[in-house]
């Protein structure tokens, strides 16, 4: 377990001992970019997060785990090609998949990871533009049942940052027709398609949905002023209540 | 040498080469050796036989040459820039922590924090090879942000490119942001903002300069020097490879074998993982303060680092050159001197710190070798295989290089130029007077490659990553946050005007000054230091080499005046085609301080009936404005410069922002008024009722005039309603002319000026980010 150098700590957040005591692990890979991020947006939810580096070979005891954006191993290879073989993402893949239903987000590269680990269906491959693409994108919530958006209204909308080169979600069609008929597309991009994915699918969850995956970024929409100019600026923190709700709830 | 826990190249590596040791040299005083292929001048190679007593080996001769390169030794500025270190008070020297002469300045923020920050210019290899030039850029200035034992958090990009419509234009454009993309975005450092000009003065010769800014505790603070005999010197990071030798390919006479690759490219390439892995890396090491002195590996590689490490320290160094592990196994030693592959740190530790610092090496699995170690013989001695190839005082080869007082003289042509104004020209007929015609005139500029949006290419850099930045382009400054607790932060701005400093560079240099300044103190930040990148042409021109003299004269005066120091920069000389020399293009970046980020003051209006001010005055000044530029017209005098008034208009909107009188500001710089109220409206998207009557009478000048001159210390602020008197009478108090312009209109989706024909502002911004998709696709 490392400890992550952040740049000034938070303010501790007053929350209740009860969600302070929900440990959410946030994974580092060599190339992980947004960890410290992640770790912001868990603490202002109230939980506390606890940093995994992709050698520990455990989980410690961790309610949930954020697999954060970035570009592990340079993903040189394919998005996530590499850190799926991590030591600890055979953890978590153990965890995901056990009867408890370790909680697990994938966001951006972390989408990607998942995908390679195939904690979830599809892949993805270069944007259609073939550009990077950094914007504040509408995303609708079209399932709000999964442990990372049951404090989402169904048919929400909300503004996140989206940052990606490799964000096309493709799967072939009967997958894609299965995700849908088992109300597995979780997140809808809304307005524009910014990379040509499938389906206008921006996230997705497996049948059991404690595994969410998505292109954009929750995280960079949980503190009013460094996040989306439109909307409130904090419309990703329910991606962190949701799942703090989801493990205080079945603790109590 | 002494046991070092050394990671040898493979032995028989050093077989292959015969090898010119210092014994050698002394032995045969006239084997001829290519120092003119090397760059080197008559003079210079004399003086390193004189400092030496003997002639250089091949491997003295490669470090010497590339550390008395122009670019290294900054030979032809020396004398020039001593100013920005003479024109100093006290004053402004109470938050240097580390002035120029280190990789990086560091300036005091207060609460124990610290910040460092620099630009450089990437500009010839962005020519030569867009993506990897643009890429190793931003790597080169983040590692010199490491160096200083700070983590980096924003990085910026000013950038010049050739005419827009140019067939080569969309080469280095497409290469270069993406390159800046690829690797920036890599690294998880935020782009917070730049300049894009295009200008056919940068055809052949674009302008790539990186800014990268880092925060530390003040306990943090790195140094590049040796010291402390007997500690030992490691090597980290990527492997050596044959990238970025450029001239030292006349040195492959040295080998026996002839096989090995020949063209080998002169431009690094870039390995961002390896950049990223590298930055948390080192942070790890001065966490646990495992490491005495350390020195990124840039331009001139192992001999830069080794001779400046070695000069600024104790004064000795022993280094076994085959330690260096290698990419290519048939480098020379010159050749592994002068390589400049990317992603390598060199760093000092003690013997007690061996097994720590290996540690962090081995937990992200970046490679090290131990060179050698830290001696008090006051002598860089480089072996290869045991024998001394190097054995020089290091001071000759890092700070003793030649200096040179080149003839300069102001051009025969400039009086031409000067008396040349854009009123009254031929290209000024037709001047636009009917509203229909202004309105035209209007969205005309804001189309204009110049004046456009950015956004095809801002979009394409990560803002948000690290959650600390609380404003980016397109408003005035990038602002990041540093302390979460309490919102401590920093704004950054970079600034040039290569048309203005064409026309005088000595007030040229101090527009790009002011224009920086009134940027970061429009976000309301308090500015507290400059780096500069000054690109221009040949020094061995006399008409260029006035035109440096004088940016320098005039940046140093004026820094001087608004009371900031700077910390650091470079100089890059050589930007020119043929004999065709850029504009002179002093690019200046300000660093200013807010004490809680919250508080920035964004470009853009938002709340429905907040009155607009106009501060500052207004008089006819066109020439080299961007609406000359949009007529094909260069010439006359830039607009006047007034630090006073700048000082008093930057005091102005700094206690507007901080005691919450404004809810928006935009300075007026290129473009005028015109420019700076369709970016504030279309910023959010809401826009204005205006009327310029007040300005025009007062000031004495058309409606033209008003919009469309680029008179200096002013700026537009939207103030609610209640702040109103109390905002009226600090200008009044201050004797700061003000004029109330009109109001923000969040209904009708349009900006109305009285005399022009109403813009929409969906047409506003379909001609305002219409531009480079159109162009780039």
């Amino acid at each position: 377990m490392t400890e992550l150098p952040l740049i000034g700590e938070a303010v501790a957040v007053a929350a209740h001992p009860q969600l302070a005591g929900a440990r959410i692990g946030v994974v580092t890979f060599p190339g992980t970019l947004d960890d410290r991020d992640a770790a912001r947006a868990v603490r202002l939810a109230g939980a506390t997060p606890v940093a995994l580096w992709h050698a520990d070979t455990s989980l410690g005891d961790v309610d949930a785990v954020v697999i954060p954006g970035g570009f592990s191993y340079g993903d040189y290879l394919r998005a996530g090609a590499i850190s799926r073989f991590a030591p600890l993402m055979a953890k978590v893949i153990d965890a995901a998949n056990s009867d408890a239903k370790l909680p697990v987000l994938g966001i951006c590269n972390g989408f990607q990871i998942l995908t390679e680990s195939h904690l979830l269906p599809g892949s993805m491959i270069k944007n259609d533009h073939l550009k990077f693409l950094c914007r504040d994108q509408v995303l609708r919530v079209e399932n709000n049942t999964t442990d990372w958006t049951r404090d989402y209204a169904l048919g929400q909308e909300i503004t996140v940052p989206l940052k990606n080169q490799d964000g096309q979600y493709i799967a072939d069609e009967k997958t894609l027709d299965a995700l849908e008929a088992e109300g597995r597309v979780v997140f809808r991009y809304v307005g524009w398609n910014p990379n040509g994915s499938r389906r206008d699918i921006a996230g997705i969850s497996n049948a059991a949905g404690n595994v969410v995956g998505l292109m954009p970024h929750p995280e960079h929409a949980v503190e009013a002023g460094f996040g989306p100019e439109e909307g409130s600026g904090t419309e990703g923190l329910g991606f962190f209540t949701s799942v703090l709700n989801k493990i205080v709830g079945d603790n109590k | 040498m002494t046991e070092t826990p050394a990671v040898a190249a493979p032995a028989e590596t050093a077989k292959k080469f015969n090898i010119d040791t210092v014994e050698n040299a002394a032995r045969t005083p006239d084997t001829e050796l290519p120092w003119a292929e090397l760059g080197l001048k008559q003079n210079e190679f004399d003086e390193v036989v004189k400092v030496l007593g003997r002639r250089p080996t091949g491997a003295e001769l490669a470090m010497y040459s590339v550390m008395w390169s122009e670019h290294c030794s900054y030979k032809s500025s020396k004398n020039h820039l001593r100013q920005f270190g003479e024109k100093v008070t006290e004053e402004m020297k109470k938050d240097m922590l580390v002035g120029i002469g280190e990789n990086a300045g560091v300036t005091n923020l207060g609460d124990g924090w610290a910040v460092t920050f620099k630009i450089e210019s990437h500009n010839s290899p962005s020519f030569v090879e867009p993506y990897q030039g643009a890429a190793t850029g931003i790597g080169g200035i983040v590692r010199d942000i490491i160096s200083m034992g700070a983590r980096p958090v924003a990085v910026m990009d000013p950038l010049r490119f050739g005419a827009i419509d140019h067939p080569d234009t969309a080469r280095v454009m497409h290469g270069a942001v993406a390159g800046i993309g690829g690797y920036g975005n890599s690294l998880g450092l935020p782009n917070i903002g730049g300049e894009m000009v295009f200008d056919s003065v940068y055809q052949g010769n674009p302008l790539v300069n990186a800014l990268a800014v880092g925060v530390m505790r003040h306990e943090d603070i790195r140094l590049a020097n040796a010291s402390g005999k007997g500690n030992k010197v490691v090597l980290f990071g990527a492997r050596t490879g044959g990238d970025g030798i450029g001239g030292a390919s006349v040195l492959a006479s040295e080998s026996f074998d002839d096989t090995k690759p020949s063209k080998r490219p002169a431009v690094q390439v870039g390995d961002p993982f390896a950049e990223k892995v590298l930055i948390e890396c080192c942070l790890e090491l001065f966490k646990g303060s495992l490491v005495e002195g350390i020195q990124d590996l840039g331009a001139a590689g192992i001999s830069c680092a080794t001779s400046e490490l070695a000069s600024n320290g104790d004064g000795g160094m022993e280094v076994e050159l085959t330690s260096v592990l290698l990419r290519d196994p048939t480098l020379t030693p010159g050749e592994i001197l002068m390589s400049e592959s990317q992603e390598r740190m060199m760093a000092v530790v003690t013997p007690e710190n061996i097994a720590a610092f290996e540690a962090v090496m081995d937990k992200w699995a970046v490679e090290y070798s131990w060179l050698g170690e830290v001696t008090d013989t006051g002598r860089l001695i480089i072996t290869w295989d045991g024998e001394v190839i190097v054995d020089v005082d290091p001071r000759t080869v890092a700070h003793d290089g030649p200096v040179y007082d080149r003839p300069y003289a102001r051009p025969e042509w400039q009086d031409a130029v000067q008396a040349d104004a854009f009123t009254g020209s031929v290209q000024d007929t037709g001047r636009p007077a009917a509203p229909a015609e202004l309105a035209a005139a209007v969205t005309e500029l804001v189309a204009s490659p110049n004046m456009c949006s950015k956004s095809w290419i801002t979009d394409q850099y990560d803002r948000y990553v690290g959650g600390n930045t609380a404003m980016a382009f397109p408003d005035d400054a990038g602002v990041v946050r540093v302390d979460e607790e309490t919102g401590l932060g920093v704004a950054l701005a970079t600034d040039a005007n290569g048309r203005y400093t064409y026309l005088d560079p000595y007030h040229g240099a101090q527009l790009a000054l002011a224009e920086a300044y009134r940027n970061v103190a429009t976000s309301g930040a308090v500015p507290m230091a400059v780096s500069d990148c000054l690109n221009f042409g040949s020094p061995e021109d006399p008409d260029v080499m006035w035109q440096l003299a004088e940016a320098i004269r005039g940046l140093s005066d004026a820094c001087m005046v608004l009371g900031i120091p700077v910390t650091g920069g470079n100089v890059s000389l050589y930007n020119q085609t043929g004999s065709v020399p850029i504009h002179p293009s002093p690019v200046v970046a300000v660093l200013g301080k807010l004490d809680d980020v919250a508080r920035r003051t964004p470009s853009g209006w938002r709340e429905d009936g907040q009155a607009i001010y106009l501060l500052g005055t207004t008089a006819a000044e066109l020439d080299g404005s961007e609406w000359s530029n949009l007529r094909g017209h260069l010439g006359g005098l830039p607009p006047k410069v007034d630090l006073a008034a700048e000082r008093e208009l930057g005091e102005i909107l700094i206690n507007a922002s901080r005691d919450g009188m404004v809810d928006s500001a935009h300075d007026l710089s290129e473009g005028g008024l015109a420019a700076a109220l369709v970016e504030s409206a279309l910023r959010y998207g809401v826009g204005a009722r205006i009327s310029l009557q007040d300005v025009m009478d007062r000031d004495g000048v058309d409606l033209f005039t008003a919009l469309f001159s680029e008179s200096q210390a002013r700026a537009i602020v939207a103030v609610p309603r209640s702040e109103e008197i109390r905002f009226k009478d600090m200008c009044t108090a201050r004797g700061f002319e003000h004029v109330r312009i009109g109001v923000v209109d969040a209904e009708s989706g349009k900006l109305e000026i009285n005399g022009v024909d109403t813009l929409a502002l969906d047409a506003l911004r379909e001609a305002h980010e219409g531009t480079l998709p159109k162009y780039f696709g």
